[in-house]
Formats: structure tokens, sequence, C-alpha cells
């Protein structure tokens, strides 16, 4: 087995010590840093991915498989930057003004991150301007917005009516999740999707950006 | 009759099967050696950092009219409004596994260790209703020893934000139960922190009288429809 598929193959065990140590070895023989980010660590979330949306493995498995992601994630970054190799695709994501849940939009970061996107996380009780300031900033093509509570879901549509008026609507795709929310209202507020979990929410992005670039 | 009930920590730890259903993992698999470990860690966390707490209140019907009125946002037709106008006994309950075990979920995060954090935090919201159900039980047990309660009572609990009794109505919960004495504040949204804790009304009467379809208009949103089980409990 190759340093490359041996790297996919403990990601998908969920082995961070390993990813990292493979990492390094791939580094070391001088492979090609996207060789090893595309092949290696994002193949390997892929089949993570499919894995799950087959129901063959669950929530546990991924995380434990994102944790070794990060782990290789974390030596690959600094090539990444010395060698001007682009992500597939910016994400802005945050929980709504309001609103201090977090764990459902954590785990979509999580899983965004693993498809290989990059995910600029503003956290908790995010302000429509902090959404869009940021987005416009790090050019990024997706804003994603977390809401758990009825009464921070309104927060969304402040989001996408401030995006209007600052005329990017239809510049950037917005993503919306949380529990109280449905298809309907992700439509009535002007969202390109409602996501019901994180691998919904990778599946959109992805037809996004390919629909962006 | 008011009381701030320190529950038992190991009154309120949950089955690792029920944490697991929470992570996804439907009761008939047989989960992983590794993820039973996690489940297992993750009790142990929960064990040593929560601190499960509630504080219960009654009050006559007509304080709970006003309390349930709330800003005036309920849905015009609600099960909660029917119960309580037939109901015998009323509580004001409001509990928390206290703050320190959100830390450590946000903590585990900071640090990669996702999964265990997820399971720390199906660890915590499985033992926040089990805390509710154990303030529940608390007020049957005190109305069965001064005669409100016997064999052909029931007694529920429902909170806002649910069964037709909108979220805003926290505001005047918390003005009349003052859940901040066990350290639970309510945000401008109506949030609780910290953010494991629950808060609601206890009612208490006839067995019929919690007889209802889930056929409301705002039951068709309704991500739980937990008033199924627990209806279904007390009248089977």
């Amino acid at each position: 087995m190759d340093i490359i598929q041996e790297l996919s193959e403990q990601l998908q065990q969920g082995n961070p010590k390993k990813a990292a140590e493979l990492t390094q070895q791939a580094i070391n023989e001088n492979i090609d840093t996207k060789t090893i980010l595309d092949q290696g660590l994002i193949a390997g979330m892929s089949v993570v991915g499919e894995k799950f949306k087959q129901h063959e493995i669950f929530l546990p498995d991924v995380l434990l498989a994102a944790k070794a992601m990060y782990a290789g994630m974390d030596l690959l970054k600094p090539l990444m930057l010395k060698e001007g190799i682009p992500t597939i695709g910016k994400v802005v994501i945050g929980t709504v003004q309001g609103d201090l849940h977090d764990i459902g939009k954590n785990l979509v970061a999580i899983m965004l991150k693993g498809a290989g996107f990059e995910v600029i996380d503003l956290g908790n009780d995010v302000s429509p301007e902090k959404f869009l300031d940021t987005a416009e900033k790090e050019n990024a093509d997706i804003i994603g917005m977390s809401a758990l509570l009825t009464t921070t879901m309104p927060v969304m549509k402040k989001v996408i009516d401030l995006a209007k008026e600052r005329q990017i609507f239809g510049k950037k795709k917005f993503i919306v999740g949380g529990a109280p929310l449905s298809t309907e209202y992700a439509k009535e507020i002007g969202a390109d999707a409602y996501c019901f979990d994180g691998m919904s929410a990778v599946e959109a992005v992805k037809r996004f950006t390919s629909i962006s670039s | 009759m008011r009381k701030i009930i320190n529950i038992p920590v190991n009154s309120v730890i949950p089955k690792v099967n029920t944490i697991l259903e929470r992570q996804g993992i439907p009761n008939h698999i047989n989960a992983n050696d590794r993820t039973i470990e996690i489940a297992e860690e993750a009790i142990s966390i929960f064990s040593k950092l929560a601190f499960p707490i509630g504080v219960i209140q009654e009050l006559s019907k007509e304080e709970f009219d006003n309390v349930f009125r709330g800003e005036g946002n309920n849905e015009i037709d609600s099960p909660v409004r029917n119960i309580f106008k037939a109901s015998d006994d009323l509580a004001l309950f409001a509990v928390t596994i206290e703050e320190e075990v959100c830390v450590e979920i946000s903590r585990l995060f900071f640090m990669n260790d996702f999964a265990l954090g997820s399971m720390l935090d199906a660890v915590a919201s499985e033992a926040t209703e089990m805390a509710a159900q154990a303030t529940e039980n608390y007020y049957r047990s005190h109305l069965q020893k001064i005669g409100r309660f016997n064999n052909a009572g029931g007694i529920l609990r429902f909170s806002p934000g649910y069964c037709g009794w909108h979220v805003s109505g926290q505001r005047k919960l918390f003005q009349y139960l003052h859940a901040e004495d066990i350290g639970i504040n309510l945000r401008e949204s109506f949030l609780m922190e910290p953010l494991k804790s629950i808060s609601g009304v206890i009612i208490s009467g006839k067995k019929e009288i919690f007889q209802f379809e889930d056929t409301f208009s705002f039951c068709g949103s309704c991500a739980t429809h937990i008033c199924r089980e627990r209806s279904k409990l007390l009248l089977d």
C-alpha cells in the first residue's frame, strides 16, 4: 500500500497520530502537497462521508476521522499557504445573533473542512453585519447560518435582507440550518438551501461552488 | 410551595444506549467498542462536572393564566391552555446541570476532540431532560404527601416554545419563578443560560384532561412529538 493510500485508510479509521505521521512522511518524501491533500486527506474523508450517508458508520466515527483529518491538515496548511494552493471554496459560518447553540454549526463546519473547504467560523451570536462584512472581506462564496430557536430564526432573514441592500445577494449563496427550520422557511426568506445535517450542507456547498466556478 | 431541589448527579446519568440514539445510532445497531468507550468517558466527565439543580414554585390557575398569556404570542388554540384550565394543581419549574459541562464541551471541540465533545453534549442534553423529570417526580411526591394526588391522577410538564405556548412566554415565567436563584438567566432572545436548562409548567389533574390529539396547526412542524410518548405513558 502506498503512503497516500495508507494515509487515507488511517484517516478513515480515525487515527490522528498515524494520520499526522503519514502526512509528515509524505511531506518528507517530497510528495506534492496537493496530492497529499486531495488523494490522502480529502479522499479519505470522502469515503467516510459516503459510508455515513449509507448508514454504514455513524456520527462518532465521522468525528474521529475528522480529528485525524485535522491532524494531517495542521501539517499541510503552512505548505498550502506557501505554495498558494487554493481551497475548493470558502464558507463563512456562524450561529445567528441572540443564539448560543453551536454544536450543530460546529458539526457542519467540521464536515465542510473535511470535504476540503476553507471555513471561517464566526462562532455564535453573530450579527448580520459581521456575516456579510466577513464574507466580503474574505471573498467567501457561501454564507452558512444556524439557529436553534424560533425567536432567532428571523435574524437569518435580516442577513439576507441586508445582503439585498448591499447588492451582494445573488453573488453569494446562503445556506441555513437548525432544528426549527425547514425547506419552506429557507425559500420564504430567500436562502439558497436548507441543510438538515452536516452531509447535506457539504452537498449543497459542493453544488454551489461548482456553479459559481 | 417553593423549593430548590439539589438533584443527585447519579440519578440523571443516561444509559449508554440512549446517548448513542441521540448520536444517531439506532437501538438495533451494535455500536463498536470505540464508540462505547467514548460514551462511557463522556458519562464519567459528566459525573464529575455536573451539578443538577431545580427550582419549583406552585401557583394558582389565575396566576398561571397570566404567565401563560406571556407577550400575547401564543397560538389561538393550545393543548396547554385546555389542560391547565381543567387541572387541580400547577407549578412552574426550571432545571439546569450548570455551566461547567457546557464549558467542557466547548473546550473539547476547541481541542479537536469532536467525538467526545459531541458525545458529552448528548449526555448533557439527556441528563437535563432527566433532571426535568426528577423535578416532576418531586412535585408528584409532594402532592401525594398532602393528599392531592392519587392513582386516578396524572401529571405532565410543558415548556414555552412547544405545544402552542410561545417561547416569549419565558419572560413572564422567569419573572414569576426567579430561576436566577439556581443560576439560570434569560437572554433577550428567550434563550436560557446555561444552555442545558429546561423551564416550564408541571400540571397535575385527572388523567383524562391530558388526552389530546396531535392535530393542532403547529403539531406538523414539531420535531419531537414527545407529547405522544408522555401522554401514552400516562394514559396506558
